[in-house]
């Protein structure tokens, strides 16, 4: 499947996915309150078959006060991958979690949530995964001031 | 002391028609512990590979050196050989495995990372900027990671040192860590100037940082 | 509603209180972060019925640097030596794929010459990977022996590097545009004489360790795990390969000169720590085979077709390129503003994925077996943590 028969696959099956331009692989934009949903179709329908999710990460877009959240998904069986982005806003920053779909989001929207500040609604286990559990504030947020960072002199 | 044990079987091979000599006792048990270190298998990133690993085994072989019975547990160990990188949630644990072992207890921190924080010293949240931060150090071995063989040196440093060191008159008293002299000569900022010119002549390394003039003033004298 | 997030604590009193209170009285027993056969400093906190492990819960971080962090300080050519600190038994493929997305992202043109190097460089060094994690993982199982032998022959292949690249370990050989330096003269000859060298001492392997009656019944059937399940927990590499899925991006999607050699994709059956096992020996030879195809025929050219001074701009949008290390798929995801750093930078490491396949694969095992499944998974602490 080429990228441009992927996004309309997609699309298809779901009319609120719109294409995400400036992303080196087919990518499209969702409404953060159906990424759940959006992520079992993406896995249960058999032409697709992303069986894998690859990464999951957040971008703090700190301008536009929002977060962008990316998942990357594989097919091992049809070898194409899909990049899904939706967008949260930077105060309460909520959505639903996929950990549901494929086992390894628990962990990885753990580290979103250690390292950003996302919080995911109906995860098994949400508590930090890489900083102690009494860390303050979020270090990857644009905005996160720590006493112990050292700049780099100028 | 130290002239006797030092050379112990070849002192005693001269001894005619014997095969005893005299030291004092701190000599004895220093010459002891010197050549029986423990050390704890404790090792957080690329330099356990280098340190802990390969210095052990087949090629470097630290046996010879009499300090290859890695210990897992602190309590039989008396050398903690810090590493890798200590960042913030480590070092409370690290204190605690330096706390559980018995004295005498003697520390080496390996790499750039567990003497000043490396390659990761600016602009981390995490990493503790070097080992003696939280526990007293006793020998550095620079290199990211090190060579076996300067890990090596190492260990033959830090066994001159407790050969010299410690009496048991007073036990808490030690020699200082071992410095690197200033080569003849030199002043700190020739020093400086030479490593600078060293560096930006090799057209592949672009530090991005940008030298005060007086820094790179012995680049243009010949 | 609000999401309250727990604690540590709260996740273990929670765990032991769900038990029937007819069942047999479980216990907690902490591995880690000091431990000698987890690899680095990783907790596990595992829940024990007798000597059955029930439950295990990995407790990472303890080595956590903040690399993504630092990645936004810095530009991408000084990022990618830091990557050589994360997985560093795969140095160079880390350098590789943060060098890929930004010639890809930048329009760095490469040439033939780079890409045969990179990919000999980058099979010796899952030989080499392959080489510790066998004596590390006799180690583990109780045979002293494997270590030695297992470090005699990787040393010949560090020598091999530390000609090339100067370094034993952290080699920083692979960046944006080409290669640090070219190879060393005596860089095919020495390849050459490795192989020839290290072709029968597989056999010895073999002879050693694989055929011993112990380590096929502390192997067979532990640690199982199905497709399905590794899929789903994100593993990739020789865990996902044993569970008997091709899933190979050398094969899938062919980078480098990968696209133009011969080589088979290992897969195992059942999915148990033999599988994982006998996955890793196999690629050991079909990474031998790779090489011998490329050693020969190295084409002439620069080694880097941008200056190394130039400063690299990657136009903004967002940026996904993966490779297939010695322990899986390796992701970099650029988020770029246009500039000379990334806007955020985020690494998709495949020890951090592989991992959880312990929280699968252990329970209803003895605790021994819990050394040994972690150590067929094969995990580099601060790959996990970064």
């Amino acid at each position: 499947m080429t990228g441009a028969e992927l996004i309309s696959a997609v699309t298809r099956l779901e009319a609120a996915a719109q294409p995400r331009e400036k992303v080196n692989m087919p990518a499209v934009v969702i409404p953060s309150a159906i990424v759940p949903d959006f992520m079992r179709t993406m896995r249960d329908d058999p032409q697709l078959a992303f069986d894998m999710l690859c990464t999951h990460t957040a971008v703090d877009r700190i301008g536009e006060g929002r977060f962008e959240l990316l998942y990357v998904l594989y097919s091992t069986k049809h070898r194409h991958s899909l990049t899904v982005s939706a967008m949260i806003p930077r105060e309460n920053p909520e959505v639903g979690s996929v950990s549901g779909v494929w086992a390894v989001a628990e962990w990885q929207e753990r580290e979103v949530y250690d390292l950003l500040g996302v919080l995911y609604a109906n995860h098994p286990d949400l508590r930090r995964l890489l900083l102690e559990d009494d860390w303050k504030g979020f270090p990857l947020r644009k905005d996160y001031k720590d006493d112990f960072m050292l700049e780099l002199p100028k | 002391m130290g002239i006797v044990t030092d050379k112990l079987p070849v002192v005693l091979d001269h001894v005619p028609g014997g095969s005893f000599c005299l030291t004092t006792v701190d000599g004895i048990i220093n010459w002891s512990r010197a050549n029986s270190l423990w050390p704890l298998t404790f090792g957080t990133a690329c330099c356990a590979i280098e340190v802990m690993m390969a210095a052990g085994a087949s090629r470097h072989d630290l046996a010879r050196f009499g300090a290859e019975v890695t210990r897992p547990s602190p309590r039989q160990a008396d050398l903690l050989v810090v590493a890798g990188t200590i960042v913030r949630r480590m070092a409370p644990r690290l204190k605690t495995l330096y706390e559980q072992m018995a004295e005498p207890r003697y520390v080496i921190a390996t790499g750039s990372c567990a003497i000043s924080g490396g390659p990761f010293m600016y602009n981390s949240y995490s990493t503790i900027r070097g080992a003696d931060e939280v526990i007293p150090v006793d020998v550095y071995v620079p290199g990211c990671p090190p060579r076996p063989e300067a890990f090596l040196y190492g260990i033959l440093t830090l066994q001159k040192l407790i050969k010299k060191g410690e009496s048991i008159r007073h036990p808490y008293v030690r020699t200082k860590p071992v410095m690197a002299a200033m080569p003849a000569g030199m002043t700190a900022d020739q020093v400086r100037a030479e490593l600078v010119a060293l560096l930006q002549r090799d057209a592949a390394v672009d530090l991005s940082i940008d030298y005060s003039p007086e820094w790179c003033a012995g680049e243009s004298k010949p | 509603m609000t999401i309250t997030p727990i604690t540590l604590a709260d996740r273990i009193s929670a765990g032991h209180a769900a038990e029937s209170p007819l069942s047999t009285e479980e216990y907690f027993v902490n591995m880690g972060p000091q431990h000698p056969s987890t690899h680095g400093v990783l907790r596990l906190v595992v829940r024990l019925d007798g000597e059955t492990v029930r439950e295990v819960i990995p407790v990472c971080g303890y080595v956590h640097r903040g690399i993504e962090k630092m990645g936004e300080y810095l530009t991408y050519r000084q990022f990618g030596h830091l990557t050589d600190r994360m997985d560093y038994l795969s140095a160079i493929t880390n350098n590789w794929v943060v060098a890929m997305a930004v010639e890809k992202a930048a329009g760095i043109e490469t040439n033939d010459r780079i890409q045969t190097i990179r990919t000999i460089c980058a099979e010796l060094q899952r030989i080499q990977s392959h080489q510790l994690w066998w004596g590390v993982f006799g180690m583990d199982l109780g045979a002293f022996t494997a270590f030695l032998y297992g470090f005699r022959d990787r040393e010949m292949v560090t020598d091999i590097f530390e000609e090339t690249t100067g370094a034993r370990l952290t080699m920083n050989y692979i960046q944006p545009g080409g290669l640090m330096y070219d190879i060393h003269p005596d860089f095919v000859k020495g390849v050459k004489k490795f192989l020839a060298y290290f072709k029968p001492k597989l056999v010895e392997y073999d002879t050693l360790f694989s055929g011993n009656v112990i380590v096929q019944a502390r192997l067979r059937g532990i640690g199982c795990l199905s497709p399905e399940a590794a899929v789903s927990l994100g593993a990739t590499g020789p865990v996902l390969r044993g569970s008997g899925l091709a899933c190979d991006l050398r094969k899938n999607q062919p980078y480098g000169a990968y696209g133009k050699v011969q080589f088979d994709v290992p897969v195992g059956i059942t999915g148990d720590c033999w599988d994982r096992y006998w996955v890793r020996m196999e690629e050991m030879r079909q990474s031998i085979r790779i090489i011998e195809q490329l050693i020969d025929g190295i084409p002439e050219g620069k080694h880097m077709t941008i200056k190394p001074t130039s400063k690299i701009k990657v136009p903004e949008g967002i940026y996904y390129e993966q490779a297939e290390t010695a322990r899986g798929i390796l992701g970099v995801l650029i988020a770029s503003d246009g500039g000379e750093k990334p806007y955020r930078i985020h690494m998709r490491s495949p020890n951090f994925n592989n991992l959880w396949c312990v929280t699968k694969a252990a329970p209803g095992h003895r605790i021994a077996d819990l050394v040994a499944i972690l150590s067929s998974v094969d995990i580099v602490v601060p790959d996990i943590d970064r």
